[in-house]
């Protein structure tokens, strides 16, 4: 539990740094589209996704991680499905957790907030239809 | 310094704090996600230790003119809560739960060749783009 608020902190330190420096919101999967699609017109979007990269090579050797479960066929379509509703979600409601649950929330955006208690709600309900024991 | 160096930074120590707190393991997000006697409350402190140091940081800075590598702020422009916000926070939401994957996770499991990641990141990439293949909404009348 240590760990959740020690890396929270510096999630957090992150989204501040981010608007001090470039006066930007931390929203990842905002940044992720512009390093995808408009990779030549601005560098910085590209260097956030390499850094995100980077760090967690950095808390990887910071922390003991899990080991991975082995993937079967039916984990495979749902990654791969999960990963299109969230591509595709994220970029119409215009933020995921990053953004609107932490950068939004704390600018007591309404916006955000209305978002965040949405996808997390959903998120609980569809998590708890399928996984629980 | 420039802002590519400032966003290489700012990735570097999002991508630590998403790694330390555990949420770059689908798992531990499931087992915050799926309420059952194994709940797993890490994501609450994650979330909670986030918003707080982001608000008192967004206080702190307060009226600044300016960034230090820019000649402006740039917050969001759009207020409304509208279709196409609830519409994409749903969808985005049973994404989430069915694989414990949001962004930020996803990229940071990639890049450390998380097998998980490597398969969810190819439907990501694919429904960011098919989004950028609709219509776009009119932008926001600014005041």
């Amino acid at each position: 539990m240590t760990n959740a608020i020690i890396g929270g902190l510096l999630i957090g330190a992150a989204a501040t740094w981010l608007w001090l420096s470039m006066g930007r919101v931390a929203g990842i999967s905002g940044i992720a589209a512009q390093a995808l699609t408009t990779p030549r017109a601005n560098l910085w979007p590209l260097l956030f996704v390499v850094g995100l990269g980077a760090g967690g090579w950095i808390g990887n050797l910071l922390r003991n991680p899990a080991p991975i479960p082995e993937l079967d066929a039916l984990n495979v379509a749902a990654l791969l499905s999960a990963g299109l509703l969230v591509g595709f979600g994220t970029r119409l409601g215009s933020g995921c957790t990053s953004g609107h649950g932490v950068c939004g929330s704390a600018r007591l955006s309404k916006r955000s907030i209305s978002a965040t208690v949405v996808f997390l709600g959903v998120g609980m309900l569809t998590a708890t239809l399928l996984h629980a024991s | 310094m420039s802002k590519p160096i400032a966003a290489l930074i700012g990735g570097i120590v999002f991508g630590t704090g998403l790694s330390v707190s555990g949420m770059s393991d689908p798992e531990v997000v499931l087992g915050f996600l799926t309420v059952d006697g194994g709940w797993n409350p890490a994501l609450l402190l994650v979330m909670a230790s986030a918003v707080t140091v982001t608000a008192l940081g967004y206080l702190a800075i307060g009226r600044r003119s300016a960034p230090l590598f820019d000649t402006r702020f740039h917050p969001p422009a759009r207020t409304a809560i509208d279709g196409r916000l609830l519409l994409g926070a749903i969808i985005f939401g049973i994404g989430w739960g069915v694989a414990g994957y949001c962004p930020g996770p996803a990229i940071v499991g990639a890049f450390t060749l998380d097998p998980r990641a490597l398969v969810f990141l190819p439907g990501f990439i694919v429904g960011m783009l098919a989004f950028e293949g609709l219509p776009k909404p009119a932008p926001p009348q600014i005041q």
